[in-house]
C-alpha cells in the first residue's frame, strides 16, 4: 500500500541508510569472519560458561536494582516540583558522560578496600566490594541507573499528570495513584529503560576492570574474557563475540514487541 | 620518454637524502619500555639532527599486529617472543629480531610491606593479584608459581600489568606481580620484594627493524643505540636486567 | 448542606457566593472566564486562596482526595489501561472499599446508566456518550457531596448530547449533594440548573434563576447565548429581542435613545429569518425577512442604523455588587 503522504524524501533516506549501513556492516563483518567450525568447541569451554552466565546474572540483578532505586528518582524527578532539580536531574547523568574507566575509579574511591564508605563498610562487617560479584553488580548499577532514570521520567511524563488529578479527586493517595495509575499507564517507557539499562550493564567494561578485577567465576564478564582471550586467540575471541552478540540481540528481539509497545 | 620516467622516480629518493627537519622515525615499543625509551630518544635525537624519535607504546600483542597488518613504523619492540613472532610471520620485520633486555618478575606491596611478604609462598591468605593468564607477565607468574610450589589463589587475573600494579597503589590488593621495570616506575608508591628464581624465568625483550621503515638505516641505528652501553644504562634505570 | 464559597485564583477567578443544599448551579460564561479554573479549585487540582465552607469544613483546607469531591474532566480523563468497570471501582477501592464490594457498587452504576454491559471494555472502546457516562458514574461512585461537570455534553454528537442531558438530568435531581456544571451552551443551563452562575473574567457577573439570567442578562456573553440584545443604558441594561429590531439604510425617525449606527459584520440564515450582526456600538443582532434582506442589499460592511421601539424593550436594574460587563 502506497503511503498516502508519498514518497520518503531521499535527503533523509539516504542519510537514515548509511546509519544502517554503519552499525549493521561491522556486525556482519564480525559474524563473516568467525570460525564457525570452531564454534561448538568454544560454547564448550568453561570459562565461558562461566563468563556468560555471570553476565547475565549481574546484569539482570543490576537491572532489578536499577527498578527498585530508579523508579522512585524518575517520579520525583517528573512529579515533584522542588527548586534544585534540574541540578538534580544533571547530576543523575553524570555516569552517562563519565569514561567507564573514570566511573570506576571513582567507585573505587568510594567502596574500594581505603575508600570512603567501604573502608568503615569493611571495618564494620568485612565485606569488601572489590574483586566479589556483589562489585560487579554494583558497577553495573552505577553505569546503568542514568539510562533507567531518564527513560522512566519520559515516560511518567509522557503518562501524564492530568491522570494523577483525576485520581486525586478520587480519594486516591499519592502512593496509590503511583501504583495503580502512574506506574502502568507508562509501562513500556519503564521496559525500554530497563532492557536499556540491561543491555548497558552487559556490555561494561572500563568500570568493571578497574574496580572489580577479573577472576573467572567471580568478577570475569562476558567483555573482560573477550579482551584477555584476544590477547592470545583471535578466533576464539571472535567466536565469544558473536556468542554475547547472538545472546543480546536475541534478549532484545525477545522482548520488543511483547513489552516496549513498539511496531 | 625513459629519462623521463627514470628522473621521476628517483626524484623522491633525491628529496629524501636531501636530510629535511620533518624525518621521523617511528618506535612502537612494549608499554613497560616507556621510561627507559624516552630517555633513548632524547639520545637519539642528539646524535641525529633533523630526525624526531616518535615513541609509540602499547601492549606488544597490539603493536605486533598493526604491525603485521601493514601500519607504518620504523621499529618494533615487545615484550615476549610470542607478539614478536606475529611480526615476523607477516613479514614485517627487516632482520632477525634481537634480545635486548630481560625484566624479571616482582612482588610490589604497600610502602614499607606491611604484610611481610617476603616470598611467593607469603601469598597465602592476603588479598593478591597478577596479570591473567594470557598475558606474557601473566604467563611468567603461573611458572614462577608453579615452581615454587604455590596454590594460593589471586582475587583477580589484571587483563594488564599497568592494571595490576595499579591495584596494589590504590590499596585494593596488598600485592601484585609485576614487572622490576613497573616497580622501578611507582618510585615510592610501593616495595619491590625480589622472587627467587626469577632471573630464570625472564620476560625477552626484542626488537626489530620494520621492513614497512621509511629508512632502514635509521632503524638500524636507533638497535645500535639500544644495545650500546648508553642503552645499557637506560634500561637499568628503568629496572630491566641487560641481556 | 450549603457551601459557601469565596475563593480566588490568582489571575483567573474571584468569586463570592453561596450554594443551597441539593441545587444544581450552571456555569456560563465566555471562554477565559475562569469557570474550569473555579470547578478545579473547588476540586483541589488548582491551588487556591479563601475558603469553601461546607458543613463547618472549609473544603480548601483539604487535599484533594480528602475533599469528598467528585470531578467530571472535560476529556473524562478516564483510566485508558482499566476497564469501565476497574474505573468506576477505583474511588470506593481507593478509599478502602474490598474489590469485590466496590466493583458490585460499579456494576449498579454502570447499570444505573444503562451500560452495565459495557463493564469489561476498555475507554478507548467506548463511544463518546459512553464514556461520559462512564466518568460520571465513576465520580458518583464515592458518593461525593459536592458534583463537578466540567462541560460534560461538549464534543457529543447532537442527538448524544441530547439524550444524555436527559439521563444527568435525572441523575441529579436524584442526587442529594450539590452540582456545579460548567457548559457552554445555553441549553444545559436552562434545563438542567436550578440557578445558573455567570462568570466573566474571573468574577461573578450574574447568578439567578435560569429565567431571570435569560430575561435579565447583565452580560453580552449571555445575551448572545440566548439570542437577545443587550444594552446598557446609563444605570440600567436593556434587553430586546432580534426580532424587534428594524434595520435602515437611512436614519430613522423617533426616540433618538433607541438607535444605533454601525457596519454590518455578518449575515446568516437563521430558521426562516436572516440573522445580521452589526458592529454598532454594541455589537447588536436583528433579524430581518430575507426580502427585506435582499432589499437593503445588506452585504458585510454596509452602513446601516438599527432602532427599537420603547415597547419592545425590557429595562432591569444593574445590581449593586454587579460588574457589568456590557458596554455602553
Amino acid at each position: 500500500m502506497r503511503d498516502p503522504l508519498g514518497r520518503p524524501p531521499a535527503l533523509l533516506l539516504i542519510p537514515a541508510g548509511l546509519a544502517t549501513a554503519l552499525l549493521v556492516v561491522p556486525l556482519v563483518a564480525m559474524v563473516a569472519a568467525t570460525n564457525w567450525a570452531s564454534l561448538p568447541d568454544q560454547l564448550r569451554s568453561e570459562p565461558l560458561r562461566q563468563a556468560l552466565w555471570l553476565s547475565l546474572t549481574t546484569a539482570t540483578a543490576a537491572a532489578l536494582i536499577c527498578l527498585v532505586l530508579g523508579l522512585p528518582l524518575a517520579w520525583v524527578l517528573a512529579r515533584v516540583d522542588f527548586r534544585f532539580r534540574g541540578v538534580l536531574r544533571a547530576l543523575v547523568s553524570v555516569p552517562l558522560v563519565l569514561p567507564p574507566v573514570v566511573a570506576g575509579v571513582a567507585l573505587r574511591t568510594t567502596f574500594g578496600r581505603r575508600g570512603l564508605l567501604g573502608e568503615p563498610i569493611l571495618d564494620l562487617t568485612g565485606f569488601s566490594f572489590a574483586f566479589t560479584t556483589w562489585g560487579v553488580v554494583l558497577s553495573h548499577v552505577f553505569v546503568s541507573l542514568p539510562f533507567v532514570v531518564i527513560a522512566v521520567e519520559g515516560a511518567f511524563r509522557a503518562a501524564g499528570r492530568e491522570y494523577d488529578a483525576a485520581a486525586a479527586t478520587l480519594g486516591a493517595s499519592r502512593w496509590t495513584t503511583f501504583r495503580r495509575v502512574t506506574v502502568p499507564l507508562a509501562f513500556p517507557g519503564i521496559m525500554a529503560g530497563l532492557v536499556l539499562g540491561w543491555a548497558r550493564a552487559l556490555g561494561e567494561f572500563g568500570a568493571t576492570i578497574t574496580f572489580n578485577g577479573n577472576y573467572p567465576g567471580t568478577t570475569q564478564v562476558m567483555p573482560n574474557l573477550i579482551y584477555v582471550t584476544r590477547q592470545s586467540d583471535q578466533d576464539a575471541a571472535l567466536a565469544l563475540s558473536l556468542v554475547m552478540l547472538l545472546v543480546s540481540v536475541g534478549v532484545l528481539l525477545a522482548l520488543r514487541d511483547r513489552w516496549l509497545g513498539t511496531p | 620518454m625513459r629519462r623521463l620516467l627514470a628522473l621521476l622516480l628517483l626524484t623522491p629518493g633525491l628529496v629524501a637524502c636531501g636530510g629535511d627537519d620533518d624525518t621521523t622515525l617511528q618506535v612502537l615499543a612494549a608499554a613497560s619500555l616507556t621510561e627507559a625509551y624516552t630517555a633513548l630518544a632524547e639520545d637519539y635525537e642528539s646524535d641525529h639532527f633533523g630526525v624526531r624519535v616518535e615513541l609509540i607504546f602499547g601492549s606488544s600483542n597490539d603493536l605486533a599486529e598493526s604491525v603485521a597488518d601493514g601500519a607504518p613504523g620504523d621499529v618494533l619492540a615487545t615484550a615476549d617472543e610470542t607478539a614478536m613472532q606475529i611480526a615476523v610471520d607477516a613479514g614485517a620485520t627487516a632482520a632477525v629480531p634481537q634480545v635486548f633486555a630481560l625484566n624479571q618478575l616482582v612482588i610490589a606491596t604497600a610502602p614499607g610491606n606491611p604484610e611481610r611478604i617476603h616470598s611467593l609462598d607469603d601469598l597465602d591468605g592476603i588479598t593478591w593479584v597478577r596479570c591473567a593468564d594470557d598475558v606474557p607477565c601473566g604467563r611468567i607468574a603461573v611458572t614462577l608459581l608453579k615452581h615454587a610450589g604455590v596454590t594460593a589463589e589471586p582475587v583477580s587475573l589484571e587483563l594488564d600489568v599497568k592494571a595490576t600494579l595499579e591495584k596494589v597503589t590504590s590499596g585494593e590488593a596488598d600485592a601484585g606481580l609485576v614487572y622490576a621495570s613497573d616497580a622501578v616506575t611507582a618510585g615510592r608508591a610501593v616495595r619491590s620484594v625480589p622472587i627467587e628464581g626469577s632471573a630464570a624465568v625472564p620476560a625477552i625483550y626484542y626488537v626489530a627493524p620494520l621492513s614497512q621503515a621509511a629508512d632502514g638505516g635509521l632503524a638500524d641505528d636507533w638497535i645500535n643505540l639500544v644495545n650500546s652501553v648508553a642503552g645499557d644504562v637506560a634500561l637499568n634505570n628503568a629496572g630491566f636486567t641487560s641481556r | 448542606m450549603s457551601l459557601a464559597i469565596d475563593l480566588r485564583v490568582p489571575g483567573r477567578v474571584d468569586a463570592r457566593f453561596t450554594l443551597e443544599p441539593g441545587e444544581v448551579l450552571a456555569v456560563i460564561g465566555p471562554n477565559g472566564a475562569g469557570k474550569s479554573s473555579l470547578v478545579h479549585a473547588l476540586a483541589g487540582t488548582v491551588s487556591a486562596e479563601g475558603s469553601a465552607e461546607m458543613a463547618g469544613t472549609d473544603l480548601l483546607a483539604l487535599p484533594a482526595q480528602e475533599r469528598e469531591v467528585g470531578m467530571v474532566f472535560q476529556g473524562q480523563l478516564l483510566f485508558p489501561h482499566l476497564t469501565a468497570l476497574a474505573n468506576v471501582a477505583f474511588g470506593p477501592r481507593s478509599r478502602g472499599v474490598p474489590r469485590a464490594e466496590a466493583e458490585a457498587r460499579a456494576q449498579e452504576w454502570l447499570d444505573r446508566f444503562g451500560i452495565g454491559d459495557l463493564s469489561h471494555r476498555r475507554p478507548g472502546e467506548l463511544s463518546g456518550g459512553q464514556a461520559q457516562r462512564v466518568a460520571i458514574a465513576r465520580a458518583l461512585a464515592t458518593r461525593p457531596r459536592l458534583l463537578l461537570l466540567d462541560e460534560p455534553l461538549t464534543g457529543l454528537d447532537v442527538k448524544v448530547a441530547m439524550a444524555l442531558r436527559i439521563e444527568l438530568g435525572r441523575h441529579l435531581s436524584s442526587y442529594d449533594g450539590i452540582a456545579v456544571l460548567v457548559t457552554h451552551d445555553a441549553i444545559d443551563a436552562l434545563t438542567i440548573a436550578d440557578r445558573v452562575l455567570v462568570l466573566d473574567e474571573g468574577r461573578v457577573a450574574q447568578l439567578g434563576t435560569p429565567e431571570e439570567v435569560s430575561q435579565r442578562p447583565r452580560t453580552e456573553h449571555v445575551a448572545r447565548l440566548v439570542g437577545l440584545n443587550v444594552v446598557r443604558d446609563g444605570d440600567t441594561l436593556i434587553s430586546f429581542t432580534p426580532q424587534a429590531v428594524a434595520v435602515s439604510l437611512a436614519e430613522p425617525v423617533g426616540s433618538p435613545r433607541l438607535r444605533w449606527q454601525g457596519r454590518v459584520a455578518d449575515v446568516s440564515p437563521h430558521g426562516d429569518a436572516v440573522r445580521v450582526l452589526v458592529h454598532a456600538a454594541p455589537d447588536l443582532i436583528a433579524d430581518v425577512t430575507p426580502a427585506a434582506a435582499t432589499e437593503l442589499d445588506l452585504t458585510p460592511d454596509r452602513a446601516v442604523w438599527l432602532s427599537v421601539k420603547q415597547t419592545a424593550v425590557r429595562r432591569y436594574e444593574v445590581g449593586p455588587e454587579e460588574v457589568g460587563t456590557v458596554t455602553p
